[in-house]
Parts: structure tokens; C-alpha cells; sequence
């Protein structure tokens, strides 16, 4: 009975060059994802965009149109501009840093060493740990009292002792400091990856050719690990522009407004101040520096990856 | 270039003294965790007399065994929320070549740019009116809409890599749609269900924006969140709430350490998705 039925679908399926996949998975099986999709993220962030224009305090009904007055109040609020220079440094510092040494440890760790295995695992390990949970117990490890400062003194640097998450100058610093301790085994494992699918050969020939280390490094390894290199840097540089655990756990932004990203200042505003509107205008602005970050990467690294192949 | 020589040595120690810098925090989070509160020396120094009473006492005064239930509730439910309705979008999306299957695609790919603070604020009031604010199930709700970008991206990538012959074979056999997905379809989703799985269970433990916002007053939390609650309680007793901190890493840590293959590919594995 079934095979009479499928019969005519299959000649068809041969004799005519095939328009259709036999079966082919019908569309409503992208409706459950769509709806949950339009209501958590595609709705809501429209609804967004338009209140970046009005002065809706977040529980009135009544809110008016305002145009571009809470982007024009923006350009004159410093706490706004700083958190957007905040926000750019933190990502820039963030990308090189924890790339720079992921790529070492994933050079170091991809050798003969006996430990390699045991030391992958270990310096993974804080990417999987809670971000708040990792910021707090290092608010303690960098406050005046604590272990960092304590340890200076054990080795006799007494002098470097510092008031580390107080200081405005170098608060920001520990911010980028403690997301790169967190995640630098992150970008290792995915350079290790990248560096594990070159083959042996390749290696050996250059060893051969006497290739010194480092042109071996640029020429060879470099345009091969492309792809590798692409994943991390989306990964941190979006990551950093959105970067809010860690500084609310830190510093909650302070002192003052000295370690405030943009995330951190959309909260503050929201639920502090009240100042829904300018909050969600705010948000915009993330959304315009997070798109233009990833267009940007895209083009530029696409371009890399398909000169390298 | 294969033996074990004196250079080798001198990287494996150099190696070695860089790990025990990256493991040292958690060394003084130990450390302290199991001091009592009337040992006021160095906190690099070995705790003397070691206890576990800081554990007790935040167990019981935290509330940290409603959120460790919750957080588990909310990890698991949200991921299989996720990898059914993710996997099952991404079928038709990979297999179609049709108009509408690319821009629909492509409306999913948005999602990976939009930042959550975007829709944050105007999401809280819907979720206000509905009566939902303190609701962890309304956490399940959220994450499922927010990681289906991701996990569909990972994967659509894999199915198009993937030969379609026997999903024909089981149309042939006169399989449903839903059966030959069920059956042939997903089973052979495995490695990318996996690394999906992996990277979404340990982003939503983690994630603090969200219960936090939509969490906060309410005696409903997470992890996170009921962690945040008690450094704001007992700010200067550093020793109890490194007790706290390390209750709430334990599950995360263990888990790390049964499945830490697993686990390190699944985050290497977006890398072929």
C-alpha cells in the first residue's frame, strides 16, 4: 500500500532534475523557534528602538515623543561619554590581551610537554566558573588587605602595594585583568584546536627547510590558525562591548563613574534613576557599536581568511 | 624535534610556574573559605586550623540551597528547550533553498547582534503585566528565545554538511517528516548537539543580567543572583562569603572535572560548527 503511494513521487524525483529534496522538511518546524524568537528578542527590541525616543519613565502608560532629545542629552552627559570610552578600551584591551596569551599558552601547552593535558584542563577551568563568582573573590584579592597586596609584601615589593579597585586610573585595568584570567584558557583551547588541525607535515617540511621559529610562526602557522583567530576575536570583542558582570561584582562602576561601561550606566539608569527612556537610547548605542564590531570583523577577517587559503 | 630534551624541561617548568599563578586565586578562595573569622593573618598563609563551620553557616543563612535547585531546574529545562526547538528550526532552514527559508535564516542571524539590553527594559514591562516578574519559569522562557540564534547557527552549519540520503530513504519507507527527524535526522546531529549543549548549559548557570532583573525583590533566584544577594548581606565577613563562593562553583567544577574532555571540546567545537 505505502510503496503504491511513494511510487510515482520517486520516477518523478529521477526523470526531472530534482527541485525538491524527496521529503523535504516542511517550514512549520521553524514556527516554535520564530515565536519564542519574536517574543523574547525581535518584538521587544523594536518596542526599544522606538522608546529611545520618548521620555517613558518605565511604569507610566503616559510617555511623550521627544525625537532625538535623549541622544542630544547623551552627547552632553559625561558619565554617558565616558562609559562609552570605557566600554571601546576595555574591549580593545580585553581582545589583545586574552588573545595574545591564549595564543602563547596554546603554543606552549601544544608540545612535548608531559603536563600538557593536566595544564590545559587547569587553565580552562575559570571559563567555565560563574563570571560574578570569579569578580567577587577577586574584589577581595585586590582590595587593600588582600592576598595580591599581601603577596607583594612576601616578596618584598612593599612598595607596589596599592589601593587597586580605588584607584580610578587603575581600576578599569583590574576589570580587563580579571576577565582575562578568566577566559585567557578560553581562547588556548580554541587556538589549541585551530593549531591541532594543521597537519604534521607542514611542520616538518618547514623544519626541514630550516625555517627559523618565528617566520615558521607568521608564514605558516599564522594564515592556517585563521579561523581560530576569527571565533576568538568575535568572541571577545563582542563580549567586551557588552562586558557587565565583572564590573557590577568589581567596582559597581565606581569609584565614581571611573569604571561605568555602557551595560553598567543602561542598568543604573533603568533601575536606579528611573530613566527608562534614555536608558533604552543607551542601549541603542551598544547595539550600533556592537553591529558595526561584527560587520566590521566579519569583512576584514573574511577577507584574511580567503587571502590565507 | 621528538625527544624529551633540556629545552623541553625548561618550557614544561616555565608552563607549570604560569599555571600555578592562573590557580593561585582559587588557592586563596580555598584558603580563606575554611579560616574562621578570628584569624586575621596573611590570607596567602595556610589556614592553621582549617574548618568547615563557614560552610554550614552559609548554607543555612543564604538560602543557597532554594537557588542551587532553581538553578538546576532552570539550566536543564531551558537546554532542552533550547536543542528541541533550535534543531528542529534549523532542518528546514538548512535544507531549503527558498526564498523564504534565507531570509528567515538570515532574520535568526540578527539575533546574534542584538544585544539583551536592547530588548531588557522593554521585555521587563511585558513581563511586569503578565504577572511573570519572580518566576523562574519565565527564565526557561527568556533563554530559549535568546540562545535559539546561537544553537540554530551551529546547527544549520552542520546540516548542510550532512548527506541527505537518508532522510530520503526514510521518506522512501514512508517515514513522516517529524519521524524522520525524530529518527534519522537527529541522532545524526549528535557532535554538534553536543557541543551545543555544553555551551548553552554553562552559559545559562552562569548568566546573572537576566535573573537579576527579572528575578530581583522576589524570594525566586538563581545562583547567581542569591550569591550577589549575599555579598551585599555580609560585606566585610569575607570568610563566609568565600565559603558561599565555593558552594556555588562546587556543582560547576565537578561537573568540569567528570566531562573536562567533553566539555573542552564542546567549547573548541564551534570552531568546525
Amino acid at each position: 500500500m505505502t510503496i503504491d503511494v511513494k511510487e510515482p513521487l520517486q520516477v518523478q524525483a529521477v526523470t526531472a532534475p530534482r527541485r525538491r529534496q524527496l521529503g523535504a522538511p516542511p517550514w512549520w518546524f521553524a514556527v516554535p523557534a520564530l515565536l519564542l524568537f519574536a517574543f523574547v528578542v525581535l518584538v521587544p527590541s523594536a518596542r526599544g528602538v522606538y522608546y529611545a525616543f520618548t521620555d517613558w519613565d518605565g511604569l507610566d502608560p503616559q510617555f511623550s515623543f521627544i525625537g532625538l532629545d535623549n541622544f542630544v542629552t547623551m552627547v552632553d552627559d559625561p558619565d554617558a561619554l565616558q562609559a562609552v570610552w570605557h566600554t571601546l578600551l576595555v574591549a580593545v584591551a580585553i581582545t589583545v590581551i586574552q588573545n595574545g596569551l591564549g595564543l602563547l599558552l596554546a603554543l606552549g601547552v601544544n608540545t612535548m610537554i608531559k603536563s600538557r593535558n593536566l595544564l590545559r584542563v587547569l587553565l580552562f577551568a575559570p571559563a567555565v566558573l560563574t563570571p560574578i563568582v570569579t569578580a567577587y573573590l577577586w574584589r577581595n584579592l585586590l582590595g587593600p588587605d588582600g592576598a595580591v597586596n599581601s603577596l607583594l609584601g612576601v616578596v618584598g615589593l612593599d612598595s607596589w602595594r596599592q589601593n587597586w579597585l580605588g584607584d580610578p586610573d587603575l581600576a578599569l585595568w583590574m576589570v580587563v585583568l580579571v576577565v582575562v584570567w578568566q577566559f585567557a584558557g578560553y581562547s588556548m583551547v580554541i587556538f589549541v584546536a585551530g593549531l591541532q588541525s594543521i597537519p604534521k607535515e607542514i611542520y616538518e617540511a618547514a623544519a626541514i627547510d630550516g625555517t627559523g621559529p618565528v617566520r615558521r610562526f607568521w608564514s605558516i602557522i599564522r594564515p592556517l590558525l585563521a579561523p581560530a583567530i576569527t571565533i576568538n576575536l568575535m568572541l571577545s570583542i563582542i563580549g567586551g562591548i557588552k562586558l557587565f558582570d565583572q564590573v557590577y561584582a568589581l567596582t559597581g562602576g565606581g569609584p565614581g563613574h571611573a569604571t561605568d561601561t555602557i551595560s553598567t550606566l543602561i542598568y543604573k539608569d533603568a533601575f536606579t534613576l528611573g530613566e527608562f527612556g534614555y536608558s533604552i537610547a543607551l542601549a541603542v548605542v551598544l547595539t550600533v557599536i556592537v553591529s558595526v564590531a561584527s560587520a566590521g570583523q566579519y569583512a576584514v577577517l573574511s577577507r584574511n581568511e580567503k587571502a590565507a587559503s | 624535534m621528538n625527544r624529551y630534551s633540556i629545552r623541553t624541561f625548561a618550557l614544561e617548568s616555565f608552563m607549570i610556574a604560569v599555571a600555578i599563578v592562573f590557580a593561585f586565586p582559587v588557592y586563596v578562595l580555598v584558603n580563606l573559605a575554611v579560616r574562621s573569622p578570628s584569624d586575621t593573618s596573611s590570607p596567602v598563609r595556610p589556614t592553621a586550623s582549617p574548618t568547615l563551620a563557614n560552610f554550614t553557616e552559609a548554607w543555612q543563612v543564604g538560602g543557597l540551597g532554594g537557588a542551587l535547585i532553581n538553578s538546576l531546574l532552570v539550566t536543564v529545562a531551558s537546554v532542552l528547550v533550547i536543542l528541541a526547538v533550535s534543531s528542529l528550526a534549523a532542518y528546514p532552514l538548512a535544507r531549503s533553498t527558498a526564498r523564504w527559508s534565507r531570509g528567515t535564516f538570515l532574520l535568526i542571524m540578527l539575533g546574534l547582534v542584538l544585544p539583551f539590553q536592547l530588548a531588557a527594559l522593554p521585555l521587563y514591562q511585558t513581563v511586569r503585566d503578565l504577572g511573570l516578574l519572580g518566576s523562574v519559569w519565565s527564565l526557561v522562557l527568556f533563554y530559549a528565545g535568546l540562545q535559539m540564534p546561537f544553537t540554530t547557527f551551529l546547527y544549520v552549519g552542520f546540516l548542510r554538511a550532512l548527506p541527505r540520503d537518508f532522510e530520503e530513504a526514510a521518506f522512501i519507507d514512508g517515514g513522516t517528516a517529524l519521524q524522520t527527524f525524530r529518527y534519522v535526522v537527529f541522532p545524526m546531529l549528535k557532535p554538534i548537539t553536543a557541543t551545543a549543549l555544553v555551551l548553552n548549559a554553562v552559559g545559562v548557570w552562569n548568566d546573572f543580567f537576566t535573573p537579576l532583573l527579572y528575578l530581583s525583590g522576589t524570594d525566586q533566584q538563581t545562583m547567581p543572583v542569591a550569591v550577589a544577594g549575599f555579598v551585599g548581606q555580609y560585606a566585610s565577613d569575607w570568610n563566609l562569603i568565600f565559603a558561599a563562593l565555593l558552594i556555588s562553583i562546587i556543582p560547576v567544577l565537578t561537573v568540569y572535572l567528570i566531562l573536562q574532555r567533553s566539555i573542552i571540546n564542546g567549547f573548541a567545537g564551534g570552531l568546525k560548527g
